[in-house]
């Protein structure tokens, strides 16, 4: 007889959602689903509204990744005015959507997933979080939460507040950036500097200590996809989007973003209110792929700055061609705050920062428009159609968590395979297959564009459908 | 006001909240409270538009009435005793505000007079925390066919302040109400799309008084530093003073 686990609800992820493990007749693992249970129609209500209040709109969707969104949603206007945004709004816009990821990347390192690795996946759940890794490793939740407030603290710094900050605007942004602003974020780069650095210092040989899990996390070959620059280099503003597979081969280049929609398609199943999008000429299957920090990682020739590139170097070294093992997601975070820390300083040391002319002015000239950009979590895009009156007819999101939705389902089904040996649930495996999910820092509520808590439950569930075994967390 | 008693209008005596003051026959307890510094809440009233009593918030209680009344169209009399603010006008006033955010879309966070709105500073101001009546959720359209000017119905509180300045002021009278009752909207030129009227002027005073994000400049949110109609409303407003006295002198 033929069972399924399912863990609901699932914890210190952003989001709801169950997981549903399907056991055949002999009790072995036969299928693993990721269930995201929310829904919230972003897509829909924003229809009639005028496009030059979709960039804030649509960061509504999320409290983590606002500036993502605001960026994305900005850019797709742009191309709606179909002006040129000029060059200081753009590098602006960059320090902003910097300081995001890396506020982002905090949180989901220092404080979601630090305590599985700092104090070990079978420890006591009452310690397994922030407040356990305080008194376990204090510096590491020192320096983890001094990341954050770096990240944060230029967002309101820039935008006025730290979450929903509306400076990005169609064209630009709102208001140019003063030498006092300037001189408040340079000030602070030499610690947030230091926190990182000594971070990845004392946190790779702590990685090491996981081997299984690098193996048995999410570890199946797939595609990488992301954006890179002109150079080849890491980027997460504009560029062209570039493929990898699981050897490192590049399989499609210089894809054009805006024309998104002609080699990416979304497939939707019943049982999960998240599409999953996959590269077309390689259909459903072949053509999923992942994104984010690892994708990020492997798709490039070189991060752009320097001490970013001594960590790349390593990084790469982990595994032959693409590095697959989703466990590296957190890694590949680590690099990716110190790369935005040296970006950021770079582009404030640069000459034009200041200048005043930091927006362009149009009225709609495109009945279309697509913005995409790299979200701490993956490649995030925003499409908006408008009618003449400029008020929104059509808009579509894909957004980072969707696109690895096709992996995150494999990751839970390779752990689980590996994990579960009975047809019972322990705290073990239902812990491990948390953490993979937990490795793509999936943000639920912006993937389905939906709203919920945080909790998790797990599921075992039988041939007939009944439920066998059942553990719920909070 | 000393002028106008000059001009041979009788001077009433009377109390507001304890305190001694005094103004002509033809003022209303409302010019005489914002000349003597007593703040009392409004949404329809704008000093230099005909008054309508329309929003209730300026509801005072005076001694020997049985019902609370509108300051905006009251004329102050002799030993008249006016409470401006208590626990009872409170619970009123908030009540209406909350009606109010009920009845069409007011949703802040997203619009683009978040911070600059009269409707949301007055919730702010008078503490209102909850909404407490179903938010009624109309499905409302926007109509952005005015080359520079957008309104949104969902933010409409029809305090009917773009009727009688466009009429009052400007005198092109290209605004309306149609409907009764919570159906009511502002028109334009008998209903027809804001961009295709023949009156309009494209003047933006509307725009100007409007309380909220009903009536917006294209393009522009409340983060612009080129958000001037809204923002400069203040400037604007001594206009409107200007014009009402120009307009009672003529007659």
């Amino acid at each position: 007889m033929s069972r399924t686990i399912t863990i609901d609800p699932i914890t210190r992820i952003e989001g709801h959602s169950r997981i549903t493990i399907h056991l055949d007749d002999e009790g072995k693992v036969s299928e693993a689903r990721f269930h995201v249970t929310q829904f919230r129609g972003f897509e829909k209500f924003c229809e009639g509204r005028p496009f030059y209040e979709m960039p804030s709109l649509m960061a509504r969707t999320c409290g983590i990744c606002p500036v993502s969104h605001l960026v994305a949603g900005a850019k797709a206007c742009d191309d709606i005015l179909a002006v040129r945004v000029p060059k200081t709004a753009e590098k602006l816009r960059r320090i902003m959507n910097l300081s995001q990821i890396i506020q982002s990347h905090a949180l989901s390192f220092f404080y979601l997933s630090s305590p599985d690795i700092v104090l070990g996946l079978d420890s006591p759940i009452e310690d397994r979080n922030l407040a356990g890794l305080v008194k376990s490793n204090p510096d590491l939740a020192r320096n983890g939460i001094l990341l954050r407030k770096f990240g944060q603290k230029i967002i309101e710094l820039l935008g006025g507040k730290r979450i929903h900050p509306s400076w990005v605007i169609a064209g630009g942004v709102s208001s140019p950036l003063t030498e006092e602003q300037r001189k408040a974020i340079l000030d602070t780069i030499p610690e947030a500097m230091k926190a990182i650095t000594w971070t990845l210092d004392t946190v790779k040989p702590i990685l090491e200590n996981f081997r299984e899990e690098m193996r048995t996390f999410g570890n199946f070959p797939s595609l990488f996809m992301g954006l890179v620059n002109e150079n080849n280099e890491l980027e997460h503003y504009n560029g062209k989007l570039r493929i990898v597979d699981s050897v490192g081969n590049i399989i499609a280049d210089k894809l054009d973003p805006q024309k998104y929609y002609e080699y990416i398609e979304e497939r939707v199943e019943p049982w999960t209110y998240m599409k999953f999008p996959y590269y077309k000429p390689l259909g459903p299957v072949e053509g999923s792929y992942r994104v984010g920090p690892l994708a990020r990682m492997n798709i490039i020739d070189r991060c752009g700055t320097p001490l970013a590139d001594q960590e790349w170097a390593e990084f790469r070294d982990l595994e032959r061609g693409a590095v697959l093992s989703s466990f590296h997601y957190h890694f590949a975070r680590l690099i990716e705050i110190l790369y935005g820390i040296e970006k950021i300083k770079m582009l404030l040391e640069d000459e034009d920062i200041l200048s005043t002319h930091c927006r362009a002015f149009a009225e709609p000239n495109n009945f279309e428009g697509v913005g995409v950009s790299e979200a701490p979590r993956g490649t995030l895009m925003h499409h908006y159609r408008i009618n003449e009156q400029g008020l929104i007819t059509w808009s579509n999101m894909i957004i980072a968590t969707g696109h690895n939705n096709m992996a995150m389902n494999k990751g839970i089904l390779q752990a689980a395979k590996h994990f579960i040996k009975h047809d019972k649930l322990n705290e073990g495996m239902t812990n491990r297959v948390e953490a993979v999910i937990r490795c793509y820092d999936p943000c639920l509520s912006c993937s389905t564009h939906a709203v919920g808590k945080m909790p998790m439950k797990i599921q075992l569930i039988n041939s007939e459908g009944g439920v066998l075994d059942e553990l719920t967390k909070n | 006001m000393a002028a106008l008693a000059a001009a041979g209008k009788k001077v009433k005596t009377f109390v507001i909240d304890g305190k001694d003051v005094s103004g002509t026959e033809d003022q209303t307890i409302i010019e005489v409270c914002r000349e003597n510094n007593i703040e009392i809440p409004t949404l329809c009233y704008l000093d230099g538009l005909t008054e309508i009593g329309a929003c209730r918030l300026c509801l005072v209680e005076v001694r020997g009435s049985n019902k609370l009344l509108p300051a905006c169209v009251t004329k102050v009399q002799d030993n008249m005793e006016v409470v401006t603010s208590s626990d009872k006008l409170k619970n009123y006033r908030v009540k209406i505000l909350e009606l109010l955010f009920s009845e069409r879309n007011h949703i802040c966070s997203v619009c683009v007079s978040n911070g600059i709105c009269e409707l949301q500073n007055l919730a702010q101001r008078l503490g209102m925390t909850h909404v407490h009546y179903p938010y009624l959720f109309p499905k409302l359209e926007v109509d952005a066919s005015h080359e520079r000017f957008v309104l949104d119905n969902n933010r409409c509180i029809l305090c009917t302040r773009c009727v009688r300045v466009c009429d009052e002021i400007e005198g092109a009278h290209t605004w309306d109400i149609m409907g009764r009752g919570i159906e009511s909207m502002v028109i334009t030129d008998l209903n027809k799309p804001w961009g295709e009227s023949e009156s309009c002027t494209s003047c933006g005073k509307c725009v100007a008084v409007c309380p909220t994000g009903a009536l917006v400049e294209k393009y522009k949110n409340a983060v612009d530093k080129s958000f001037s109609y809204k923002k400069d409303k203040l400037k604007f407003l001594p206009y409107l003073t200007t014009m009402r006295e120009v307009k009672n002198e003529q007659s």
